[in-house]
């Protein structure tokens, strides 16, 4: 709809002159992430296999570049940040709302099972 | 301007709520509750993970092939690659949803066309990958309570099935067909070897381990010792599989061939739908039907779709491949 886009990312770190030139400067901070991604998923550092908040540290960045990404996906490649905060809000809020909960009553279920089997009322190691 | 008329033009489709198109609208409607979709399904495959927390198989030692590349260790390289084709052809689709805006139908042309191209080396991509993981690499044995035993050397490298059991010739069995029996009954194709057969070749062959699907403190397999390994083949085996399908799975878990099936299955739809409405818009755009009406929005409608694929990609090859 509107023609006019902003033109800065990072809060206005990095300004571009053109959609065409932002478009290019996201898609090189997106292969960066990409790479960071492939890199500690490979090498795996021992530092970041101790545990934060009952996950792995290097899980955890994993969940934080994704969201990163998706940020950046949603925002300049849909054209999120030109459209209006309502549109925006109802859009993001609602699908993040939902998810966490169906996330969280899953996730929570899934270790009840888990200790289900493994406090040895079900033998499944046979 | 009475109120009556007023009222007309706002509930008449006269005023776009929000600044947002009728057309773009719907599709972030769509969005929203196809993203709910895939969270669906991501979420229950966290569940399954939860509930075999302790046992679930580890990514990088299941995707590890590339193509034209036999034998080499790779772990992820290639996912990474195809999400980076993903990108790419999002980022062509951004371009062309840019050049609409100024109304450049050859620009619009050539990045619609880089799109579909893009979207296309994806879907192949996918096909490869599951003919990979369906074919399997390296074999295991199924216990009685449908937990994997793999093999491992000394060393704790994976070993195949083909590289220490031998066929017994005397003991073969044809694979049962409806045509050469009872017409009701038929099964599947049977493993290249029995439960015997791999039972003999462990004996034989000094350095094989057996490596069972519980992770250590460490996050690795635990391998048992030669007299463990030797047991639990003759006590508890029961079947051999080769490859993955929906009931076995060589890697582990059945749950997770199972996701992995459904998971990337869903999106390599989505993408397969997302390529053929590509090609729809390309020829409108081609016979200029959108220069006619002054207005490449339905080139922009494409794109969100298209970047939405793209973004539920982002969050599939995190939780499938990297966590």
């Amino acid at each position: 709809m509107a023609h006019e886009h902003k033109l800065e990312i990072f809060r206005g770190l990095w300004k571009f002159k053109s959609n065409t030139q932002k478009i290019w400067g996201v898609l090189a901070f997106l292969t960066f992430v990409t790479i960071i991604e492939v890199a500690l998923g490979i090498i795996k550092p021992e530092m970041l296999m101790g545990k934060v908040l009952g996950m792995k540290a290097l899980n955890w960045i994993f969940i934080i570049l994704t969201i990163v990404k998706a940020y950046y996906i949603t925002w300049d490649f849909m054209h999120m940040r030109d459209e209006t905060k309502g549109l925006r809000r109802a859009v993001v809020w609602t699908a993040i709302f939902l998810i966490l909960y169906l996330i969280f009553i899953l996730l929570q279920e899934g270790g009840y099972v888990f200790r289900v089997y493994d406090e040895g009322y079900i033998k499944r190691d046979f | 301007m009475s109120t009556a008329v007023a009222e007309g033009k706002t509930w008449g489709g006269g005023n776009q709520p929000l600044q947002a198109s009728y057309g773009k609208m719907m599709m972030w409607f769509f969005i929203v509750s196809d993203a709910l979709t895939f969270s669906g399904f991501l979420a229950a495959y966290g569940f399954s993970r939860f509930k075999f927390i302790d046992a679930w198989p580890i990514a990088d030692e299941v995707f590890t092939h590339f193509p034209f590349l036999h034998g080499v260790d790779a772990p992820m390289y290639y996912v990474a690659f195809m999400t980076f084709v993903l990108i790419m052809s999002s980022v062509t689709m951004v371009l062309a949803v840019d050049a609409g805006h100024h109304l450049n139908k050859s620009k619009v042309t050539i990045y619609m066309f880089l799109t579909i191209l893009g979207g296309l080396i994806f879907v192949g991509s996918q096909a490869w990958e599951w003919n990979t993981f369906i074919k399997g690499d390296y074999g295991a044995v199924q216990t009685k309570g449908g937990n994997i035993l793999q093999f491992v050397d000394t060393d704790g490298h994976r070993v195949a099935l083909r590289d220490f059991v031998a066929v017994d010739t005397h003991a073969e069995r044809t694979q049962h067909e409806d045509k050469s029996g009872l017409w009701f009954v038929s099964e599947g194709t049977l493993p290249t070897y029995t439960v015997e057969e791999v039972l003999h070749g462990l004996e034989a062959h000094e350095n094989v381990l057996v490596r069972t699907q519980t992770l250590t403190a460490e996050g690795e397999k635990t391998v048992l010792s030669r007299a463990e390994s030797l047991k639990q083949i003759k006590d508890n085996g029961k079947l051999v599989v080769e490859g993955a399908n929906l009931h076995v799975n060589e890697y582990g878990s059945p749950l997770f061939a199972d996701f992995f099936f459904f998971i990337t299955g869903f999106h390599g739809f989505h993408v397969f739908s997302g390529v053929v409405i590509n090609i729809i818009i390309f020829f409108n755009v081609v016979l200029g039907t959108y220069e006619r009406r002054g207005s490449y929005e339905m080139v922009e409608k494409v794109g969100l779709y298209w970047h939405f694929v793209d973004l539920v990609w982002v969050f599939v090859f995190t939780f499938f491949y990297l966590v």
